[in-house]
């Protein structure tokens, strides 16, 4: 056991791979009702950051905690324990194509089956209530556009009750209203106490549902702070990220 | 350098394929059964295949019928034909050719599902929602398969000896002169390697598709180069496994 209770924490985490650093000696606190977003660029591994909290990816080295406890080299039996306490909205959705809207979104409660069919079909009408797709209920992901397949996601996301969402560029392809909606969502969400980490490098979306917001340039955090921080911030990187001038030095190593 | 990083990657290949097959098939005992996923995959790849070894039957035992006219002709033993057509398909081509015709038609689909699974993110949703991916997707495929392919080779190997009956009758053999040669061929072994290879066979197609089906990346071409890879494979392992149980099963003769 390391590191304190409500928060997710990584601790010198290392990722690589055939040889290619992803991450090195990467450090990141998420505590309960602090939002944050991970900004960098295209392939800086921002996405990795999440799947390895996820342990869906192993780090070669460093540590990492939910709620205190350490899940770094956790069997896969109690990994799927802690992973209750999250849930990821991934980029392209990842909607399960063989299944309905209402069958996605209630996934996780049929797989538990501690709920009747009747409680499941409750929750899962309420979730898309919630994100204002119910009359798609019964339709299959291939009949949804994109930013439908993005709301079912985060209602899908949702059913299970999770302390913290993750999400991976949730407005990536969308158009202004899309993005629009997806925003409000995640403020929604915040407000009824959800704890949001996410990943993308869209500016706007960055500032209107974070707090605090890490960034990360070839494989290493190269900044930790507020939005006014980061505004105010010296780090070359930083700056070209937020007015971009030379794109020099994002040249991918 | 290159043949010691290509013989690491085969072993390494080994031994992943090797423990993946160990854990579904120790889940074919465990609970949830996902029995509806099963009854879907014993449908689509078990029922699905039954043409083309109905067919593949058929006229492998009117071919083989015909071969074996024409030498034994000279010989006057035209009346053995019935036992050479019975001992060639039940204890070699039945099992072989059914399973290769299976392994292009239903090892490349599990890949190709899975492998589209993976590359649009859907296993590691299914991760995060707390499912056991082995359970759910390794586990009902090769149920499937270890009870369909013995099925179809049954029924691949009626219909080969019906498709020779039909030549050799035109050769003015009656049914009775064709059965009682059965009787003189086949020894009860001959029936236990006819069941036995069909049921390693379809272990093996079921778990060199999913195999390699959850180790696809790269997107739309990773999926068909994971497909083709899988029915190479498992058309490799089906003729040189072939070889090792007639052997072994000479040994016990």
């Amino acid at each position: 056991m390391s590191g304190e209770g409500r928060c997710i924490r990584m601790e010198k985490v290392c990722y690589t791979v055939g040889g290619r650093a992803i991450l090195t000696d990467f450090d990141l606190l998420l505590e309960q009702g602090v939002n944050r977003t991970i900004l960098g660029v295209s392939g800086a591994g921002k996405t990795t950051i999440l799947k390895l909290i996820l342990g869906l990816l192993e780090p070669q080295a460093g540590s990492i905690s939910i709620n205190g406890l350490t899940i770094t080299g956790l069997k896969e039996a109690r990994y799927r324990e802690q992973r209750k306490k999250i849930a990821i909205v991934f980029q392209g959705g990842a909607l399960f194509d063989s299944m309905t809207v209402g069958e996605n979104v209630g996934y996780r409660l049929f797989e538990e089956g501690r709920l009747s069919e009747a409680e499941v079909e409750d929750i899962v009408r309420e979730k898309l209530r919630f994100v204002g797709v119910e009359p798609a209920l019964d339709l299959y992901p291939a009949e949804l556009s994109g930013g439908m397949k993005k709301r079912v996601a985060i209602a899908r996301a949702l059913a299970a009750d999770p302390d913290y969402i993750f999400f991976d560029e949730p407005t990536t392809g969308l158009d202004p209203i899309g993005v629009y909606n997806i925003v409000s969502l995640m403020q929604r969400l915040q407000a009824e106490g959800k704890t949001t980490l996410m990943v993308t490098h869209d500016l706007p979306t960055a500032f209107a549902t974070s707090q605090r917001f890490t960034f990360l340039h070839q494989s290493r955090l190269v900044f930790e702070g507020t939005e006014a921080e980061m505004r105010a911030s010296s780090i070359p990187e930083v700056q070209q990220f937020l007015e971009p001038t030379d794109s020099s030095l994002f040249v991918h190593q | 350098m290159i043949v010691d990083r290509m013989a690491l990657t085969f072993f390494a290949d080994v031994q992943a394929w090797c423990a993946l097959a160990g854990r579904a098939l120790i889940r074919i005992f465990r609970k949830p059964g996902y029995y509806r996923d099963f009854a879907v995959q014993f449908d689509r790849l078990g029922f699905g295949s039954l043409f083309i070894c109905l067919l593949t039957g058929l006229f492998t035992g009117m071919v083989m019928a015909l071969q074996f006219i024409i030498q034994l002709k000279p010989f006057a033993a035209t009346s053995y034909v019935g036992g050479m057509v019975a001992v060639t398909m039940i204890k070699e081509l039945g099992p072989v050719l059914a399973s290769l015709m299976v392994a292009g038609r239903v090892g490349s689909a599990i890949t190709a599902e899975l492998g589209t699974m993976m590359v649009t993110e859907q296993v590691d949703a299914m991760r995060v929602e707390g499912t056991d991916i082995i359970q759910r997707l390794v586990t009902p495929r090769l149920k499937a398969m270890l009870l369909a392919m013995p099925m179809l080779t049954l029924l691949t190997d009626v219909l080969s000896l019906l498709g020779g009956y039909i030549i050799a009758a035109g050769y003015g053999i009656n049914p009775t002169m064709y059965l009682s040669a059965f009787t003189q061929f086949m020894v009860p072994l001959d029936y236990v390697e006819g069941i036995v290879k069909p049921l390693v066979f379809g272990g093996l197609i079921a778990m060199t598709g999913c195999y390699v089906g959850l180790s696809t990346g790269g997107g739309a071409e990773g999926v068909g180069n994971a497909a083709k890879k899988a029915v190479v494979a498992s058309s490799i392992m089906i003729l040189m496994c072939d070889f090792f149980i007639a052997k072994l099963i000479v040994v016990f003769r």
